[in-house]
């Protein structure tokens, strides 16, 4: 057994870091490390950069653009980009989208999309909750009819991330309402510039707009774009979320995040001293970076079990959990540090061009924002609730 | 021991939970957020035309003689629609510095005033380093003449943007965090010297940054004595802020129970899920166990001044504060994506009782205060 990263493994962290000091845009850096709002303009310079090394979809085969990484080499790419407080990948396109189309797309939808992903090009977001269908997702309600070669498609779908800013959406649509729930639904891609479509701005608890309602009425998609065959929809589903199941520890963006809540727990005072040097508010970062490595070491097992073939399972599920555990603790943290001063609402402040006078510092108006925000880590991507009921159902035989 | 409210008590409960009920709807309250003032100045008006903000002043100030139970009971109503009025703020703790500290003139000429609703004043204790203790004092105050000209700046003022006089804690002697040579003062906030930055809180809410540069203030009791005032006030604001968290959680609990019953996902309604009734189980003991400690601090926030009284002050607010931010955490997970948005009251409910901490010490805080208090033998 051997914890260290071997000597290549390392030259490829060298380099990965090499290539973030010199190409990472340090405004970009500096609102992600701050909790800032990025704009969609942010992230496509950011994809390009990224998208001109080659480095923008190393899940991908070597064919369509990706790279030939092993999983531990993704890993540390994901360690060292959170680290220098590059802007996570927006997944819906690169890392949902995408392996779906290349496991079961035809070659024209893979020679018409996969590269208009890697361009930036297309913005994708997911359709796949509704109202009515959330944990129970094969519930949904939304129709596809077919008519010629057209599917017509009416309903809802809702929580839709950044579809405010998407041309595309990746929809899971019911194609056969007598078939048993997960048999009659089938994965299509859809337009958001078709005629139909009206997309509406949820407004988080924390005054953010990240999320939206997406309303289908009589939505003409094209037959072709209906990926593998119709009503088998729930395998690129189920194949998509285990894909997205794997991101969702987040160890890379925790590390950021407590490297930050350092940060702040060094400028802000208590009694005369730093947070910092406060006995009690150390020991709790103490143990929150106690169970991060754990999380970590674990992170690195499924890494190097994928490497020799293995595939995640409940472990996967059983650190989703921890991830975000971990991830909300630190957020709590850090509202914590500001004291009284979590109290005041300062969007504005959130805005990196705000020429205005800091009320506390420049990473003070995030943290409780974020607090908020970030209850969203245990709802999504299957709730951690259902997480268990996933890790109960496959290994303790009940 | 008895735990029985009081026909006169029962009475108050009712008045102040119709109250609530009848103007703090969901649109209401985000209209009244929204609103210059932050709160509905209407309902700061009905507070004194019903005698609420007149309960614990003493009668002949035009008061109901009122303790800290009758204080609770008026909280746990506005923590149930988490109304936005600086009551607290004015009624609990400008008022009971004021009382405690000032002379007879400035009773008569100020506790009538805020015991009718007329006068809404407000407290300016905490500053940029502070972090909760009382005692961490940057800001000075000297004196010119007959007067006294205060420097410095005080943050988070709850109510500050509108308060008619606010009353703020100032350095006369000592040092830093001396809890010797602090004084009070009165100023008036329109005042030459004085500036604020206006802004919305998290919890909907609306306060300010005082800055201060020679601005007068009148004096409230004698100079360099007011600390002891200030930590016996700030237990009663705790045992108020408590009762409203009580009144909070009992709502957001009553949502989340409900949602349990109405959502469905799998065919069931979700509250089927076991692990779910555990964690509304949970959620409930966690607000029984706030609520007792509530009703301790409404008990005690009138008593003597004592150590005892404090460390137990301090445990209740620990107590609740872990509970406040359990009820919001899970109130938000058990309704799913839902209890995400601004348009769902539950998630309100949930900044509010996690705000509940940043004011008057978060746990580590009362954790600390209470452990160095602690009775060994
Ligand atoms: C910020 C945010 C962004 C999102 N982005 C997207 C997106 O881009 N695209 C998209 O399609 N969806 C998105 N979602 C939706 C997300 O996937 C759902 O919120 C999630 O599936 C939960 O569904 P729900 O909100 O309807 O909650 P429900 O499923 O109604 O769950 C409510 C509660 O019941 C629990 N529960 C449900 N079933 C069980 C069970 N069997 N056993 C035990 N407990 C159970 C849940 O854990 C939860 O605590 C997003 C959600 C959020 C909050």
């Amino acid at each position: 057994m051997e914890i260290h990263y071997t000597a290549e493994q390392i030259a490829f962290r060298d380099e990965v870091r090499a290539f973030l000091k010199q190409e990472l845009p340090a405004d970009i850096s500096r609102k992600v490390k701050l909790g800032k709002h990025l704009t969609k303009a942010d992230h496509e310079r950011w994809q390009q950069i990224l998208s001109r090394k080659g480095w923008y979809a190393p899940g991908w085969p070597v064919e369509h653009g990706g790279t030939d990484w092993g999983p531990v080499e993704k890993h540390i790419f994901d360690e060292e980009t959170s680290a220098a407080g590059a802007p996570r990948t927006i997944p819906f396109g690169v890392a949902m989208v995408a392996p779906v189309i290349i496991k079961f797309g035809t070659e024209a939808q893979k020679q018409q999309y996969l590269p208009r992903i890697l361009s930036g090009e297309d913005w994708w977001c997911q359709g796949y909750s509704e109202p009515g269908a959330g944990s129970d997702l094969a519930s949904l309600k939304t129709r596809a009819v077919r008519d010629g070669d057209h599917y017509v498609v009416n309903g809802q779908k809702t929580w839709t991330t950044l579809g405010q800013h998407a041309n595309m959406i990746f929809c899971l649509v019911r194609t056969d309402p007598e078939a048993q729930q997960q048999r009659g639904i089938s994965f299509l891609l859809i337009d958001m510039a078709t005629p139909g479509i009206t997309v509406r701005p949820i407004i988080t608890l924390d005054g953010d707009h990240e999320v939206n309602e997406v309303f289908f009425d009589d939505v003409r998609v094209p037959v072709e774009n209906l990926v593998g065959e119709e009503n088998k929809g729930w395998t690129c589903a189920k194949y998509l979320l285990t894909h997205e199941r794997t991101g969702l520890a987040g160890i890379g963006a925790s590390k950021a995040a407590l490297s930050h809540l350092k940060k702040i727990a060094a400028k802000q005072e208590k009694g005369g001293k730093s947070l910092l040097e406060d006995t009690l508010f150390r020991a709790q970062i103490a143990e929150v970076e106690m169970s991060l490595m754990a999380a970590e070491v674990s992170t690195l097992r499924i890494v190097a079990a994928a490497s020799e073939g293995g595939v995640p399972g409940a472990e996967s599920s059983i650190l989703k959990v921890q991830g975000t555990e971990i991830r909300q603790a630190i957020t709590h943290l850090m509202r914590k540090a500001l004291g009284p001063y979590a109290l005041p609402f300062l969007p504005e402040e959130l805005e990196l061009d705000y020429d205005g006078e800091f009320l506390v510092d420049d990473y003070a108006a995030a943290p409780a924002s974020t607090y908020f925000n970030m209850r969203k880590l245990s709802i999504f991507g299957g709730s951690n609730e259902i997480q268990k009921n996933i890790v109960s159902k496959m290994i303790l035989e009940l | 021991m008895d735990f029985k409210l009081t026909e006169e008590q029962q009475m108050l409960q009712d008045t102040a939970a119709r109250l609530v009920r009848d103007v703090y709807t969901f649109e209401k309250r985000l209209e009244f957020s929204a609103s210059d003032a932050g709160f509905s100045t209407e309902f700061w008006q009905q507070l004194g035309e019903l005698g609420l903000t007149a309960i614990p002043f003493a009668e002949e100030l035009g008061g109901f003689g009122g303790g800290g139970v009758e204080t609770m009971l008026i909280m746990e109503q506005l923590g149930r629609g988490i109304c936005l009025e600086p009551y607290m703020e004015s009624v609990v703790l400008a008022g009971g510095l004021i009382g405690q500290l000032g002379n007879e003139q400035q009773k008569e000429e100020l506790l009538g005033a805020i015991a009718s609703g007329e006068l809404q004043a407000s407290v300016a204790l905490e500053e940029p380093s502070s972090h909760y203790n009382l005692y961490d004092v940057q800001t000075t105050a000297r004196q010119s003449g007959s007067e006294w000209l205060l420097s410095g700046r005080k943050g988070v003022v709850i109510g500050g943007h509108t308060a008619g006089k606010i009353l703020v804690s100032a350095r006369t002697a000592g040092d830093v965090r001396d809890q010797q040579g602090i004084s009070l003062f009165i100023i008036d906030p329109n005042a030459e010297g004085v500036s604020r930055r206006v802004y919305a809180t998290v919890d909907g809410r609306k306060g300010c940054e005082l800055f201060l540069d020679n601005a007068k203030g009148e004096l409230l009791g004698t100079a360099g004595d007011a600390y002891d005032a200030i930590r016996y006030q700030s237990g009663r604001a705790i045992a108020a802020l408590c009762g409203e968290a009580v009144g909070a959680m009992r709502t957001a609990c009553d949502l989340t129970l409900e949602y349990l019953k109405t959502r469905k996902q799998f065919g069931v309604p979700i509250g089927k899920f076991q692990v779910l009734q555990h964690r509304m189980v949970d959620m409930i003991s966690e607000l029984e166990r706030g609520t007792s400690m509530a009703i301790l601090a409404a008990c005690l926030a009138d008593d003597k001044d004592s150590e005892e009284r404090s460390a137990k002050l301090s445990a209740a607010k620990f107590i609740v504060n872990r509970a406040a931010r359990y009820v919001a955490e899970q109130c938000i997970q058990l309704h799913g994506g839902i209890a995400m948005t601004w348009e769902y009251n539950g998630a309100h409910y949930a900044k509010r009782l996690v705000m509940i901490s940043h004011q008057f010490g978060d746990d580590d805080h009362h954790l600390e205060a209470y452990s160095n208090q602690l009775v060994v033998a």
